[in-house]
């Protein structure tokens, strides 16, 4: 369950969004300038509510009434970034071990793996990615992220960078990634097929606010 | 011509261990001070930056007298250091090292921080998310990254602490075998009858050291950037 009752003032823009949700997979739908970075960077911990609670599973990682704030690092939530932020100083098979580095986890042979022929990027593993397509770096951004053992996996437009033909090639393995980790994600897209295709609860964001919650019935409703 | 002799072997020796001491003691400060320059803001920053830059801009001579009368024998840090610690800074070649350290620290620092400031944030950003706290960001992600900028301010160090001059002399004076490093030694021999040669002797051997330290520095820099821009 993902609890978020947040304000923050951007400049002259705000975040007031408030939502919880029990499903396995939330889509965070709005245009662009919507506030959904901003949102799931809070969510993240990469950046600090003004006014509110974020709670995963009962677990408070922000309440700034109680001044509680638990760093990004501290809260064993994934990211998965539109732009895939690959270490280039490292290969594929050192992206990948960064999370269990950082988070002393014993190595753990048979969900590594699973997990790379899950995104089938075993061949990949003693590339840099500066030799990397946009959609294998994608899939090699979403393993890093998976191989931290994350409680929540959070995605901002994986697909945003990539063109029609990669985004039908990585979809699938979007869909496995749902139904054979057991990962909740909040999934951030402004691509209504993507959600329809993904997500269980839709969450609609407009100029900062939660305009609609729901099933993926919502997404019909607004006229997307 | 080439027959060195053993008063410019000591000075020669002498020069690369101030150099090679300054530079070693100053760069794990000069990442420090370039890390805060960087990625920090706090109150005073202007005035660190202005006070790193400051023997850049002052006489040589001036920022000599001023190490002079603080870590002099009978300067406020330079005593307490003589009875405390035993460690004395005048007129001995540890002195010389200070003097190139403080001399060649603007040149070290500027480098390192322009490639820290180069270093893409959302990395060490996704890093975090990755369960790394800062330090382990900045050791991991930020420092291999900036490593080209780190060995570019080592090499102009270095280079600037192997020519130092005006605040070595001034602070540690010209004795042979202790503190004449190349530079002094050179001063020496100009003012002395005869000793043309001999100084010419002295200026080519500076001349390779700093080629060599150049090439080499833009080597291991081509290196670093290559293995940095994964390819």
């Amino acid at each position: 369950m993902l609890r978020v009752e947040v304000f923050k003032q951007l400049g002259g823009f705000a975040v007031d969004a408030n939502f919880t949700s029990e499903g396995r997979v939330t889509g965070l739908f709005g245009s662009s300038g919507a506030g959904k970075t901003s949102l799931v960077n809070m969510i993240a911990g990469l950046l600090k509510p003004d006014r509110g609670i974020i709670a995963i599973d009962g677990e408070v990682l922000d309440d700034t009434a109680a001044g509680l704030h638990v760093a990004a690092h501290r809260r064993r939530i994934g990211y998965v970034f539109q732009d895939a932020r690959l270490f280039p100083h490292f290969n594929v098979r050192q992206n990948l071990d960064y999370g269990r580095r950082m988070n002393a986890l014993a190595r753990d042979a048979a969900s590594e793996g699973r997990i790379v022929d899950l995104l089938d990027i075993g061949h990949l593993l003693d590339r840099r990615p500066g030799k990397l397509s946009g959609g294998e770096r994608q899939r090699v951004a979403l393993g890093r992220a998976l191989l931290a053992q994350p409680r929540l996996l959070l995605l901002d437009e994986p697909l945003g960078s990539l063109d029609e033909e990669r985004k039908t090639e990585i979809l699938p393995y979007l869909i496995r990634l749902r139904d054979e980790t057991g990962v909740p994600m909040v999934y951030v897209s402004h691509d209504p097929d993507e959600l329809r295709q993904l997500a269980s609860q839709i969450v609609i964001l407009k100029r900062g606010r939660v305009a609609a919650f729901g099933g993926a019935e919502v997404l019909g409703q607004s006229g997307a | 011509m080439f027959d060195i002799s053993p008063t410019e072997w000591i000075a020669i020796q002498l020069s690369l261990r101030v150099a090679v001491i300054a530079t070693l003691v100053a760069t794990p400060i000069g990442i420090g001070v370039a890390w805060l320059l960087a990625r920090r803001n706090f109150w005073g920053k202007p005035v660190l930056d202005a006070l790193i830059h400051l023997p850049l801009v002052l006489p040589p001579v001036v920022t000599g007298y001023l190490l002079l009368l603080t870590f002099g024998r009978r300067g406020l840090v330079g005593a307490w250091l003589a009875d405390h610690l035993g460690i004395v800074f005048a007129f001995r070649w540890t002195g010389a090292a200070l003097a190139c350290g403080v001399m060649s620290f603007p040149l070290l620092v500027r480098p390192i921080r322009l490639s820290i400031e180069a270093v893409d944030r959302r990395l060490e950003q996704a890093a975090s998310t990755l369960g790394a706290a800062p330090w382990r960001v900045f050791s991991t992600v930020t420092l291999p990254l900036a490593l080209p900028g780190v060995l570019a301010g080592m090499v102009l160090g270095f280079a600037k602490a192997i020519g130092e001059f005006g605040a070595t002399i001034t602070f540690v004076s010209n004795i042979p075998g202790e503190t004449q490093t190349i530079s002094s030694a050179i001063y020496s021999l100009i003012q002395t009858p005869d000793g043309d040669t001999a100084a010419l002797r002295l200026v080519i051997v500076s001349v390779v050291i700093a080629m060599a330290a150049l090439i080499a520095a833009e080597v291991f820099a081509r290196r670093a950037t290559q293995r940095l821009h994964g390819n």
